[in-house]
């Protein structure tokens, strides 16, 4: 089964390991597997790596690691992965206030595929999403498996600034905006806790091949979040 | 306060930015790695002058800033040619100067390339985020305040531990980059060269390739024959290296610079070789490429020669002793040709002159 695995230089700095090509938790369970495995052996000349959907890039140092060499010892860790203990992957909680002024299209949402707006929160708020990978802006997430009941076309006009933390859908996914930006997803709530935060010692908190889940708050409790800062943030595992 | 260990901006030039190597270690973040576009006149620049390569310099595009030194001590300039004067008297590039508190760096206008580099003995010392220097503007990231320098900010520079150097160094006439307006630009294939149709593999190698008007920090648009996919330009999204060619649906290359996103869904033919990037960086709208495809050895041999350049540096030292009094030497401003660019700088449109001028 894992050997779909095929390797490609892209330049003359970065290997791309891929295991096929389409957007399934099987294929990128496999990315987060080798990167996990990679870093857990601890291979000379590897600089960095960057997971996404179905394939990771590895980053390396040639002076230090040939690429012959190095497709031997990615080959070599996929085939030894069953001996390699990964840790689980993680579900983190992102607390988010759904509707009102953060939530300018939950309205609409719930209009669009005739439910109510509790109904969407409830529906939005039970699911647990794969984090994909993380891209077009720092931290932002792609997340999968959102209930198509809620699917929602993007906004036709896209709005010129959405603030950081906003909670949207676009088509049939949901997302995370870590920090201000342009956009045209339907906004339906916002997270108080910081995705992004580049001073801090861990800058970025999501992280590709975990998973989030969203956690209804109200008013006070977002307020209260606001001010504790990451401190908020609850983890948990499954 | 005039003195310190600071570089007043009198005048901020065009886009001048704090760059390092790069913000390696946050791409699986989303965090684009930016870093110096000509990463090796920004690495020459720092030997110079005896600073580890990571040390941070000034990135100058094309109208070079006005600076006023705080400090006594030594600088390099590399890459493009901005005619770079001290107390308005004409200086050399690619050699250690030395320069007195008070003085002041100007630029003439650009005579080649496109970037200029500036290194400071010290490194320049602006807060290390995620563990670099480098400046990534679309995020207000790093550098100073994670912006283009404006008029009266102070850049800090760090503290000099060799001091005024007893020998100077000067990259030989001969070793210096030439920025030609046309150029070969070497290129390893793939990752999705199978997703191009054989015809449009040679469309890509035995064409020639024109800069657009639409060229920054994150990529450059080339204009020429459009290059014929198997079945579209849409993949499902990948990591992104520095150099790639992207080529979506429209069959025109987009050459992925220091400011790319981390990942992106466009089919990508060929990644353009390490040591050829900084030719590219320094590349201006209508300058012209020609890609040649080399193998994977060939593109590590070139680099590994590269890096035994870096290290020679130290040995370089300058045929006569080098003092500013000898370095401002009259330069003939014979004007051989007169080109017009349009640029967009930060959401900003420039028309810029650029007078090629005989030496």
């Amino acid at each position: 089964m894992e050997n779909e695995l095929r390797l490609a230089p892209s330049g003359d700095l970065a290997l791309v390991a891929s295991f096929g090509n389409e957007i399934s938790e099987a294929l990128n369970t496999k990315v987060r597997g080798l990167m996990l495995a990679l870093e857990k052996v601890k291979v000379d000349g590897i600089v960095e790596m960057t997971p996404t959907y179905c394939s990771l890039m590895i980053h390396y140092d040639p002076l230090r690691i040939g690429y012959e060499a190095l497709c031997g010892k990615v080959r070599e860790t996929l085939g030894a992965l069953d001996d390699i203990e990964l840790p689980e992957p993680m579900v983190i909680e992102i607390p988010t206030l759904y509707g009102g002024d953060y939530g300018p299209d939950l309205d609409y949402v719930a209009k669009h595929n005739g439910l109510t707006v509790d109904e969407v929160i409830k529906i939005h708020a039970s699911g647990t999403y794969r984090i994909y990978m993380l891209g077009f802006t720092p931290g932002f997430p792609y997340l999968g498996g959102m209930d198509d009941r809620i699917a929602t076309p993007r906004l036709e006009t896209p709005r010129t600034k959405i603030a950081g933390g906003s909670v949207g859908i676009a088509g049939a996914q949901t997302g995370i905006y870590p920090i201000d930006s342009p956009g045209g997803w339907q906004i339906i709530g916002r997270t108080p806790v910081a995705l992004y935060d580049p001073l801090s010692n861990e800058p970025i908190l999501l992280k590709a091949g975990e998973s989030i889940r969203f956690v209804p708050i109200d008013q006070a409790t977002f307020d209260r979040l606001s001010r504790e800062g990451r401190s908020g943030t609850t983890e948990g595992r499954v | 306060m005039t003195e310190g260990r600071f570089i007043e901006v009198i005048k901020p030039g065009m886009l001048t930015l704090v760059q390092d190597l790069g913000r390696y270690g946050y791409q699986q973040f989303g965090v684009p790695v930016a870093g110096a576009m000509d990463q090796f006149a920004a690495a020459v620049a720092n030997h110079l002058v005896g600073n580890a390569r990571s040390e941070a310099v000034l990135e100058m595009m094309m109208l070079g800033p006005e600076l006023k030194f705080g400090f006594a001590g030594s600088i390099a300039l590399t890459g493009a040619d901005l005619s770079p004067k001290i107390n308005g008297s004409p200086v050399s590039m690619w050699q250690t100067l030395v320069v007195q508190a008070g003085d002041v760096l100007s630029f003439g206008g650009l005579k080649s390339g496109l970037r200029g580099y500036l290194a400071v003995a010290g490194g320049i010392d602006t807060p290390l985020v995620m563990s670099s220097r480098s400046t990534y503007t679309k995020a207000a990231l790093g550098g100073f305040e994670g912006r283009a320098l404006k008029a009266g900010d102070q850049v800090p520079v760090g503290a000099d531990v060799s001091g005024v150097p007893s020998v100077l160094l000067a990259v030989p006439a001969e070793l210096i980059p030439v920025y030609t307006a046309s150029k070969t630009i070497r290129i390893v294939m793939g990752p999705q060269d199978d997703a191009f149709t054989e015809a449009g593999i040679l469309t890509f190698l035995d064409n020639v390739y024109t800069v657009t008007n639409e060229c920054d920090r994150m990529g450059y648009r080339l204009e020429g024959p459009s290059i014929e996919h198997v079945k579209g330009g849409d993949i499902i999204s990948d990591g992104i290296a520095f150099g790639a060619v992207q080529v979506p649906g429209h069959g025109k290359p987009i050459i992925m610079m220091a400011d790319r996103q981390t990942t992106g869904g466009y089919t990508k033919i060929a990644g353009v070789i390490s040591v050829d990037l900084p030719l590219l960086a320094q590349s201006k709208p209508g300058d012209q490429i020609r890609f040649k495809r080399v193998s994977l050895e060939e593109a590590h041999e070139l680099l590994k020669a590269r890096e035994d350049f870096y290290s020679e540096i130290p040995e370089m030292a300058a045929a006569m002793p080098i003092n500013l009094a000898d370095a401002r030497t009259s330069i003939s401003q014979d004007i051989i040709s007169t080109r017009l660019f349009r640029l967009n700088v930060a959401g900003a449109v420039y028309d810029v002159k650029v007078e090629e001028v005989r030496v």
